[in-house]
């Protein structure tokens, strides 16, 4: 049922290394994109049906085409392996296994976007993911697949949330402090030191090989009318086999929880986070979904980073809310005022709440004050803070309310 | 004009700092200088980036290696090397949660305390830690061993609880696990 793509090489002894992936065929669909035009290439992504894997599920394809066409700079391709996400730990297992996949996705998007140079974030805390992939980029400069018209620096973060942010990234790239910038201008037309940029997360550019490969009809055939391929998706929380699993984007939710072996606990679903914790969270008669962009953004929440995490009856959906409510208030970048202020004042009021001296007004002013934020602010931080904050109390407003006594 | 060929670089003091020497105290910060062969790094990294201001992230982890934690004079000596001014510097160093600004013990555990490591038992795993160190969150040893911290989403939510301890991820933590790792930091 599970078509292998991202995941081919993970179980092969020294996946990391260039003799392995070669063995493999890797590095087999940059000589054929080498043949290819650099337009032609961006039309296979296109019709490949690639959308982002970071978050946003932007159409790759489209993405690269943004590229002015009478630019005569320099192009920058810049990939975000900040991973941090709550639930999600996909970007990892590529990095650490699969290195060389990254660095022929890059290799074949940097001819298609005609860059020169490319630039690897990865986050800071990520120090064995950032040896793995930094040996692998000196094994493919040793190889002279690097060097030759295209470099890559691989580039270490501090830790902070906000900088997977595609325009907080290139902030933190250029030696600032991560504050994402006001769009427009987007990256693709000034990003980068200034120049324009192509932002993708690692695990899109490594479905790029596979689509030179094997056809971009191949890759759209494994999803959805508007969603090509398969994805990799970490189920954590109560399951019985938290692992990353992949799975073609029609995959529904129920399968997934399935193929992790079902709920552990109490053996009874309550809820389900279904792409990282700024997704808005579902209840146990809502995984009926299609764990693709279109599908989850139909049910109202959306599949983000795909990081899945599962709860059972005994977890308490405040105390879950309280964890992420400290998440975004620790995480604002504190740029935007909505933001900056709301992520406290709620963290504060979910704190009250759960400590038991809520007053009864407490979820209409959450709500409120989560409400009119949405929207006022230069990146999707707040949104994606704003997802939980709603949906967990208006799907499971009495266990709140259980909490208030006065 | 200071230049980042220059070692002598940053290693001057500021007027904005606090005469310390006059205050009748020794200034209690050993000499923060990169080595010859660390400044050649540091012009290799900012060569990399289209702006050399690129390479602040990496150079800053450089002279947190090298000095242990970014004290306000690191900050001056690395703004120099980069032709900042100290004030970028300390609003950088501020922002990310790696770069430490007091010293810090000779290693750091950080657990995890997002949602999946919490419904793994995360509360538990860090009041087991904090008993066996005796110590809060925040706070390092008397011994200068451990420096512990309650930390976000780390990204290994199939293994959790799980804590980082200097450079590795710890996964799958119990109690018995925990006293074994600490048991193994010296």
């Amino acid at each position: 049922m599970a078509e292998t793509v991202l995941m081919r090489n993970f179980e092969r002894g020294n996946s990391h290394t260039l003799a392995v992936y070669r063995g493999a065929g890797g590095y087999g669909a940059w000589e054929k994109a080498k043949a290819m035009e650099p337009a032609a290439i961006t039309e296979a992504v296109k019709q490949s049906n690639l959308r982002g894997l970071g978050g946003a599920g932007f159409p790759t394809g489209m993405k690269w085409s943004f590229i002015p066409k009478n630019h005569t700079g320099p192009v920058y391709l810049v990939v975000n392996a900040d991973e941090g996400e709550p639930g999600t730990f996909k970007d990892r297992y590529l990095l650490e296994r699969d290195p060389h996949a990254l660095i022929e996705g890059m290799l074949i998007a940097a001819r298609a976007i005609r860059s020169a140079l490319g630039f690897v974030y990865i986050r800071g805390e990520y120090v064995q993911p950032w040896r793995r992939f930094s040996a692998a980029v000196k094994e493919a400069y040793d190889a002279n697949l690097l060097g030759q018209g295209f470099d890559i620096v691989v580039h270490r973060g501090a830790g902070a949330y906000i900088c997977g942010e595609e325009t907080g990234l290139l902030s933190s790239l250029e030696g600032k402090k991560g504050w994402p910038k006001i769009k427009p201008p987007f990256p693709a037309i000034k990003g980068a030191f200034g120049q324009p940029t192509i932002v993708n997360n690692v695990e899109t550019l490594c479905c790029v090989p596979p689509i030179i490969d094997r056809g971009a009809a191949w890759f759209a055939g494994l999803g959805t009318k508007t969603q090509g391929g398969t994805r990799m998706y970490s189920v954590s929380g109560r399951v019985k086999r938290p692992a990353v699993y992949e799975a073609a984007v029609t995959v529904t939710l129920r399968q997934l929880i399935e193929r992790a072996g079902g709920v552990t606990g109490t053996g009874r679903l309550k809820a389900v986070v279904p792409g990282g914790g700024s997704a808005a969270i579902l209840t146990a008669d809502e995984i009926d979904v299609t764990m693709d962009v279109d599908g989850l953004k139909n049910a109202g929440t959306m599949i983000g980073s795909a990081g899945v995490m599962v709860m059972d009856e005994s977890v308490s959906i405040p105390e879950a809310l309280l964890v992420l409510a400290r998440f975004y208030a620790h995480e604002s970048c504190g740029q935007c005022t909505p933001c900056r202020e709301s992520t406290g004042w709620i963290y504060k009021m979910v704190h009250r709440l759960v400590e038991g001296h809520g007053h009864k007004d407490d979820l209409d002013t959450i709500l409120d004050v989560a409400k009119r934020g949405a929207g006022t602010t230069i990146c999707a931080f707040y949104d994606g803070a704003v997802g939980p904050y709603i949906s967990y109390i208006q799907k499971f407003r009495p266990e709140f309310e259980a909490l208030i006594r006065k | 004009m200071m230049t980042p060929s220059d070692p002598q670089v940053g290693a001057t003091t500021s007027a904005n700092r606090p005469p310390t020497k006059q205050a009748g105290l020794a200034d209690p910060a050993p000499t923060i200088r990169f080595s010859g062969e660390q400044l050649a790094e540091v012009r290799r990294l900012q060569a990399l980036y289209p702006d050399r201001r690129g390479a602040l992230l990496p150079v800053l982890h450089m002279a947190q290696d090298t000095f242990g934690w970014i004290s306000l004079q690191a900050e001056e000596y690395v703004a120099g090397l980069f032709d900042l001014s100290p004030a970028h510097v300390h609003e950088v160093v501020t922002f990310y949660t790696l770069y430490f600004q007091q010293p810090k013990g000779r290693h750091v555990v950080a657990v995890c305390h997002n949602l999946s490591c919490y419904m793994a038992g995360s509360r538990d795993i860090l009041a087991h830690v904090k008993r066996r160190l005796g110590i809060e969150v925040g706070e390092t040893t008397d011994d200068g061993r451990v420096t512990l911290q309650s930390v976000e989403c780390l990204c290994a939510c199939e293994a959790a609880p799980m804590a980082q301890v200097d450079e590795r991820y710890e996964m799958n933590l119990t109690p018995d696990k925990v006293d074994r790792i600490l048991e193994g930091l010296r």
